[in-house]
């Protein structure tokens, strides 16, 4: 019999394993952030776009998942988040669809913005996406201002069961120092993957060369701000509940008990680091090496799967409240009913599967990489 | 903080959804239709290898990209936008909601964002059995993705297979069958595909007789004609089939909406319908909402005072009664906390059965007055109205079309090809029309009795919500103006048949 409380880690870790897909497929907006900067004559340009324009709906389509995931399974973080932080979403979302149009429309005849103007939806999506995504998921470690009464239901003034607590609507997320130090980690680490992706996927020395070397420099202030981050993170005060009771409070270095009692997620961790910085490693100290995206993204994805398991396992609030620690978010107490989650869990034994086409189609598709050949032969390029 | 839920904030967000579902279905439609009619252009060129037939889809499949973007941009605003401006919604019915909308991701739209890529980039790289089978799954992807979110929208107007549980204060499905096979779900994808069928449709043969009244590429404009005009009166004679099949459901399930659609205040045994203005035609809407030729269509006066006999052989309640109901669900529902609360399981207990009795009236408890439980009706009759007739329109046009197409007499008659040109704006007003009366009929419910509008909303400011509507109207606009220009500049390209 699989229990109600199996079904909600369940979740939380296809949740979690999204969103780590997600940070891995940033290397689209990382790469398209860099258009400018890497491409120096336009046919540089042309070749970072369509090479990100082959994978920029894989991104999308990952996060457009996310979101139906987190609204089937955790229902209440979908509303006390998205109801909530309001700004925040809205600002994440305006970076996506701009972005949307940006590859199709940037080449095409009678675009009336302009080519300059749909690279730079590019160029702004790669800059924001990444940063205010980073900002958004450090609030899960560091909380936010909000109050949930389901009692209110019934209020003939204000039916509204979750309030956000201050005026800001999200944008205070961007005002606390420690969310912004997981933004910009996620800001350059984007760019870091871009570069790896530019590196494994584009036919030319020129942009192989330029990107192993900006490598560095994006590489650098990653990992400052990820391991000041993940430091402070296991060291502070975390938001544990008493399963019993489901009553939450603070328990001191709560990520760091979290990480020594569920060993195998520090095992994982500590693999994944390895991974990533190996793919790093090898690519800035070796001129042949181009397969760094995959140690590196197989790396990245495991280190953000843990962090947030680390965030909703072991008895953790996983969405806190900092004016209501009661109103804090918990995979228990957020979570769809058992049922739902059963049906969707059947649905996600698709996930393999879908999975494997990607897989596939990715690989007909980059097979021998991009080349300025391509771009002349296409029929249908950005 | 608000001190209250007020009126306009219901209306800037009904307005601001309004304004990025109506977008977002200006593109949708295009990608059904247009991904089918490329999907019978090249199995065409994959059965005959006439490099002819490669062309000529992928000039459609550059139209189809071009359209397709905007989609994608609109489509993800909408889906967070239930999250954003409807925040009670999201939880009160998340746990039945989320799951079609997770299904969608999972299913649909990895489907159509992995092949879409083998379509566009792979004629070179995968064999043509792959391409082919890659740009048919692109247009099943997007098929799958409009059951999904039809199956959500349809549960909205007729809510099955779920229980209200008052200790998490939300519906919790009980049964995936009745929610992903409701009638509701089933009419609504058949109904909404074909208009999206028809659209693409009406695009490609609008486009063709744009050609051929230019004298330009005759023989592309010929094939593409033909497709369109055998593949649109198909989709015209399926959308005319599921929309009677809609008719019925609506008469059964969402009586106020039916009545709305034709006006129609005092219900009687032979109800007429309504043409325009006093041309009526007798016993019809009765045997179109029914199938029967005596049978009581209750009218918007009778729906408010009750009183006629239900098909089970109750009598229908007022909106009073209904509102009196709600209230005293609510209160049962206060009870029950209050108690729950308190631990004293006996009055929980008493006060959980009063509340499931009354259940299916609790959101009569949020309405203040009997007028606010009609919709608009002007709006209404008129939408369908205008997405009847011009259905009807499209149907002559397409019978035309394949007549003299058969008799080979096409360019004899250069006024029917205007007037194909001029259906390709004419489709889009249907389109929207019906969605019009979809979701304006539905109106005051968020769900259909179970949770008006006005208790579904985000807890944000006005201001908020103003700044974005007028963000979103001014991007969604700015890309609809670049879009159809592109469009054109294409168009008026043409296609390289060389």
């Amino acid at each position: 019999m699989i229990t109600y409380a199996f079904l909600q880690q369940y979740w939380w870790f296809l949740i979690a394993l999204l969103g780590a897909i997600l940070v891995f497929l940033l290397f689209v907006q990382g790469a398209n952030s860099m258009i400018f900067s890497l491409g120096r004559t336009e046919q540089e340009r042309k070749l970072i776009i369509n090479s990100t324009g082959r994978k920029w709906e894989l991104t999308f389509t990952t996060l457009v998942t996310f979101g139906g995931a987190f609204f089937a399974s955790f229902p209440l973080f979908y509303s006390t988040s998205f109801g909530g932080a309001y700004w925040l979403w809205v600002l994440i979302l305006l970076s996506f669809v701009i972005q949307a149009v940006g590859y199709e429309f940037q080449n095409k005849l009678g675009n009336l913005l302009g080519t300059t103007t749909f690279r730079w939806f590019l160029v702004i999506n790669g800059l924001f996406g990444p940063l205010l995504i980073g900002c958004a998921v450090a609030t899960f470690f560091n909380g936010s201002e909000f109050l949930i009464d389901k009692s209110n239901l019934t209020d003939s003034l204000q039916p509204v069961i979750s309030r956000w607590a201050n005026a800001g609507h999200g944008l205070d997320a961007l005002l606390d120092p420690w969310n912004l130090v997981l933004g910009f980690a996620v800001f350059f680490l984007a760019r870091v993957l871009g570069h790896l992706y530019i590196i494994n996927n584009v036919e030319d020395e020129n942009l192989r060369c330029r990107s192993s070397v900006q490598l560095i420099g994006a590489t650098v202030p990653f990992l400052i701000l990820f391991v000041a981050f993940l430091v402070r993170t296991l060291l502070k005060d975390g938001y544990a509940y008493d399963p019993e009771s489901g009553i939450v409070s603070m328990e001191p270095m709560k990520y760091f008990h979290n990480l020594t009692e569920m060993w195998q997620l520090a095992v994982l961790l500590l693999i994944g680091l390895v991974l990533a910085l190996y793919g790093i490693i090898r690519t800035i100290v070796s001129k042949t090496y181009i397969r760094g995206i995959w140690p590196t993204g197989a790396g990245v994805i495991l280190v953000v799967l843990v962090l947030l398991l680390l965030a909703g396992w072991n008895h953790t609030a996983y969405y806190p409240s900092n004016t209501d620690l009661q109103s804090s978010l918990t995979i228990e107490n957020s979570s769809s009913s058992y049922f739902t989650l059963s049906v969707m869990s059947i649905v996600s034994l698709l996930v393999p599967f879908v999975v494997a086409y990607i897989a596939y189609c990715w690989h007909a598709l980059d097979r021998g990489g991009l080349s300025h050949k391509d771009l002349e032969q296409g029929n249908h390029q950005y | 903080m608000l001190s209250s839920v007020d009126v306009s904030l219901i209306d800037w967000s009904r307005a601001q959804f309004a304004l990025t579902a109506m977008y977002h279905w200006l593109f949708v439609p295009l990608t059904l239709g247009l991904g089918a009619i490329i999907g019978i252009m090249e199995t065409v060129y994959y059965v005959k290898r006439d490099d002819f037939w490669r062309r000529l889809t992928q000039f459609w499949m550059k139209l189809f990209a071009i359209n397709f973007a905007v989609g994608v941009a609109t489509g993800l605003i909408l889906e967070f936008e239930f999250g954003t401006n409807w925040s009670n919604y999201s939880w009160i019915v998340g746990d039945i909601f989320g799951a079609p909308l997770a299904i969608e991701g999972i299913v649909a739209f990895f489907m159509e964002a992995t092949f879409i890529a083998v379509m566009f980039f792979g004629w070179k790289k995968v064999s043509p059995g792959f391409h082919l089978a890659s740009t048919w799954l692109t247009a099943l992807g997007a098929t799958f993705s409009a059951w999904w979110i039809l199956v959500a929208n349809s549960w909205m107007q007729y809510p099955v297979g779920m229980e209200f549980n008052p200790e998490t204060v939300r519906h919790e499905m009980v049964s995936f069958v009745s929610i992903a096979l409701s009638p509701m779900a089933i009419v609504k994808f058949l109904h909404t595909v074909s208009s999206g069928w028809m659209t693409g449709a009406v695009f490609v043969v609008g486009v063709s007789s744009w050609y051929l009244l230019r004298g330009r590429q005759q023989q592309f404009a010929r094939a593409s004609l033909g497709v369109g005009t055998a593949f649109g009166l198909f989709a015209c004679f399926f959308a005319m089939f599921s929309g009677d099949m809609s008719g019925v459901t609506v008469a059964e399930k969402q009586p106020m909406k039916l009545a709305s659609f034709e006006g129609l205040y005092d219900g009687s045994e032979h109800a007429p319908f309504t043409v325009a203005g006093p041309i009526q035609i007798p016993n019809m809407l009765t045997f179109l909402a029914t199938h029967k030729m005596t049978a009581f269509v209750p009218g918007i006066n009778d729906i408010l005072n009750g009183g006629y006999e239900l098909e089970d052989g109750t009598k229908a309640l007022s909106a009073e009664q209904k509102m009196a109901y709600g209230r005293e669900a609510m209160a049962s529902f206060t009870a029950f906390r209050e108690a729950d609360k308190a631990g004293d399981m006996a009055a929980a207990a008493v006060a959980k059965k009063d509340l499931m009795e009354k259940m299916p009236y609790f959101g009569y408890g949020h309405i203040q007055s009997r007028e606010e439980l009609v919709p608009p009706v002007p709006l209404l009759f008129w939408s369908f109205r205008i997405m009847v007739g011009l259905g009807g329109l499209f149907v002559l046009l397409f019978v035309a079309l394949l007549f003299l197409i058969i008799k080979d007499r096409l360019m004899k008659f250069p006024l029917l090809l205007k007037g194909a040109v001029a259906c390709i704006p004419l489709v889009y007003i249907c389109s929207q029309a019906g969605w019009i009366c979809a979701e304006v009929g539905r109106q005051p419910w968020a769900i259909q009795d179970l949770l008006p509008v006005s208790a579904a909303v985000s807890g944000i400011q006005t201001a908020s919500v103003q700044i974005t509507f007028f963000l979103f109207l001014l991007l969604f606009t700015v890309l609809l103006v670049v879009e159809i220009r592109i469009m054109l500049q294409a168009i008026r390209k043409g296609p390289d048949m060389q």
